[in-house]
């Protein structure tokens, strides 16, 4: 579905992500990991568009999207949440996601309706267990409403694809838990491919089929959970420091 | 039916029917000019109301009024071809400063100041064109010795007050479509944090780009009717820097985020400028804008929502300070 070669970026001389490739296959959920500043957000943010990379191609569903506007990414079938919830605070939370399936879907260069917007921010925002009525405001929501504001955003676009940033910083444990299951459910119910960067790697072990992990631009590891988080490149830059962390994630993935 | 209702109807009927019934001239002209300045500021409001604020829409007056007045004096072009073209020209002005702005991004203050300077430059090429549009002297188009319906010049102010009221509500109406469609959404979002909601999907560019082309384009309209209407233009009053901030001043004091609000802040600026007019005759020459100034900041610190826009927050919520 997605098929990601030789990807560079460069901001001035610092190279943020180094001749990183790789593969997502339909209906998969890939973990991505790696220490701060090791290019999962840049990577992240080729893909959706928000800049182009420096060279290298990102084909999905067989055609190249490198270097596309954020929004026809979308149309594509490319939906993303951000690492910080951004929600519109000036809109309802039924606007937010209303917004985002109107013009996810196309809206405004013709072929989609109103009706069919709101059907599908009614649909979102059930998804994700945030009440459907117009007018609730989005003052109202805590850390773990605005995580799924933001994903009910990303649904609400229709994707095919979607690009899940750091969903669970600033959850206690029961919520990340919750939200886990909830990237899950996503993928189960809907169809969606996912690719989850993520921190916290117990529970992000426990859900992923895949897990790619990164250091300073480069990818050092990819395959399954249980193999990755057991290879000593990954245990020396990513968990090195915490050897009980380690553990912990391999027993995690092993479950 | 309820009685609100019928509210709009007959108020409606009643401004219909008032130059019928009260005729002195010198009040009507005031009604006028507060119609049609009232239209210019809704016209502005509607990108100002999504933090795009453009101290260059007296360029946009300006081009209306002078390309209209110059088409007709020169070339004999009839305002009914005459305004449409002027109505291109603010658009393709418009399209020429924005775009690289929005494309490159150029926001907030930025993008204030770069509409500032298009206020200047169209300021300076009227008057250094000064053989053509007459400079910092003004214009006047000719006076038609044929149809005044061909030339759009009337001596009637009924005629006038009717053309005026009929452009203020088109611009209302105009205001409120966008108040509805979804790009409203889009332009707050936008406002808000254009990368998310490119995220959401948001041609940005796009939808910026059109509502300022839609402001331009209500702005070069107004600038040709107040041409038509007073029959003497000049930089100072339909062009230029002063004319921009006045337009920013009275949205502001008037309330930016509903639809009356500029019409509010017409009716004060115009009767301020014409309380100091009559009190204090050439010596206030200026002191408007004083005012205006002195005005402005009180305004923002105190009533960011303006006059009425604080007027219906506190109607809606009683009991609760506003801030």
């Amino acid at each position: 579905m997605l098929v990601v070669n030789g990807l560079v970026k460069r901001f001035g001389g610092f190279t943020a992500v180094n001749n990183v490739s790789f593969k997502v296959e339909k209906g998969e959920i890939l973990g991505l990991i790696g220490p701060n500043g090791s290019g999962k957000s840049t990577i992240f943010n080729m893909l959706s568009g928000t800049f182009p990379p420096t060279s290298g191609s990102i084909q999905f569903d067989g055609s190249e999207i490198a270097g596309l506007p954020p929004h026809r990414i979308i149309n594509r079938g490319v939906g993303r949440t951000f690492q910080i919830p951004r929600p519109f605070r000036r809109l309802s939370i039924f606007e937010n996601v209303a917004l985002a399936g109107y013009y996810g879907q196309g809206g405004g260069s013709g072929g989609h309706s109103l009706a069919k917007a709101n059907e599908s921010a009614e649909k979102a925002l059930a998804m994700v267990g945030l009440p459907t009525d117009r007018d609730a405001s989005v003052d109202g929501l805590g850390a773990a409403g605005l995580k799924k504001l933001e994903l009910a955003k990303a649904i609400a676009t229709g994707p095919k694809l979607l690009l899940a940033d750091e969903s669970l910083g600033g959850l206690d444990e029961a919520e990340m838990d919750q939200a886990a299951d909830m990237l899950r459910k996503i993928r189960d119910e809907l169809g969606i491919t996912i690719i989850w960067v993520e921190h916290i790697m117990g529970v992000l072990m426990r859900v992923v089929d895949r897990v790619m992990v990164l250091d300073h631009g480069e990818k050092i590891s990819e395959g399954l959970p249980s193999v990755v988080s057991g290879d000593p490149r990954v245990v020396e830059v990513y968990l090195g420091t915490d050897a009980d962390m380690t553990q912990a994630a391999a027993a995690e993935a092993r479950r | 039916m309820s009685v609100r209702q019928f509210v709009p109807w007959i108020v409606g009927a009643v401004l219909i029917a008032l130059p019928f019934v009260y005729r002195d001239p010198y009040h009507l002209h005031i009604i006028i000019l507060i119609l049609i300045w009232s239209f210019a500021y809704t016209s502005w409001s509607m990108m100002g109301r999504f933090g795009l604020v453009s101290l260059g829409h007296g360029g946009f007056m300006g081009v209306g009024a002078y390309v209209t007045a110059l088409l007709w004096n020169h070339l004999g072009v009839s305002p009914w071809f005459g305004i449409p073209i002027a109505l291109v020209c603010a658009g393709a002005l418009a399209l020429i400063v924005a775009y690289p702005c929005f494309r490159f991004r150029i926001t907030g203050h930025y993008f204030a100041l770069v509409t500032l300077a298009l206020s200047g430059i169209v300021l300076q090429v009227i008057t250094a064109t000064r053989d053509y549009t007459g400079g910092s002297l003004g214009y006047t188009p000719d006076r038609t010795k044929g149809s005044h319906l061909v030339a759009l010049q009337f001596d009637d102010k009924t005629t006038w007050y009717l053309i005026a009221l009929g452009v203020w509500v088109a611009g209302l109406l105009i205001w409120r479509w966008v108040d509805r469609s979804m790009d409203r959404y889009a332009l707050e979002a936008i406002s808000e944090d254009e990368d998310a909601a490119a995220a959401a999907g948001v041609n940005v560019t796009y939808e910026k780009l059109k509502i300022t082309v839609i402001s331009a384009l209500m702005t070069a309209l107004a600038g040709a009717l107040y041409c038509q209407y007073q029959m003497f233009i000049s930089p100072d009053t339909v062009s230029g820097i002063a004319v921009s901030l006045q337009m920013v001043f009275a949205v502001v004091v008037g309330g930016i985020y509903v639809a009356l609000g500029p019409t509010v802040g017409a009716i004060i600026t115009i009767l301020l400028a014409e309380g100091l007019r009559i009190g204090f005759g050439t010596k206030a020459v200026g002191w408007d804008n004083l005012v205006y100034g002195v005005l402005l900041v009180v305004f923002i610190i105190f009533l960011p929502k303006g006059i009425l826009g604080s007027l219906l927050a506190r109607l809606k919520s009683p009991g609760k300070p506003q801030p």
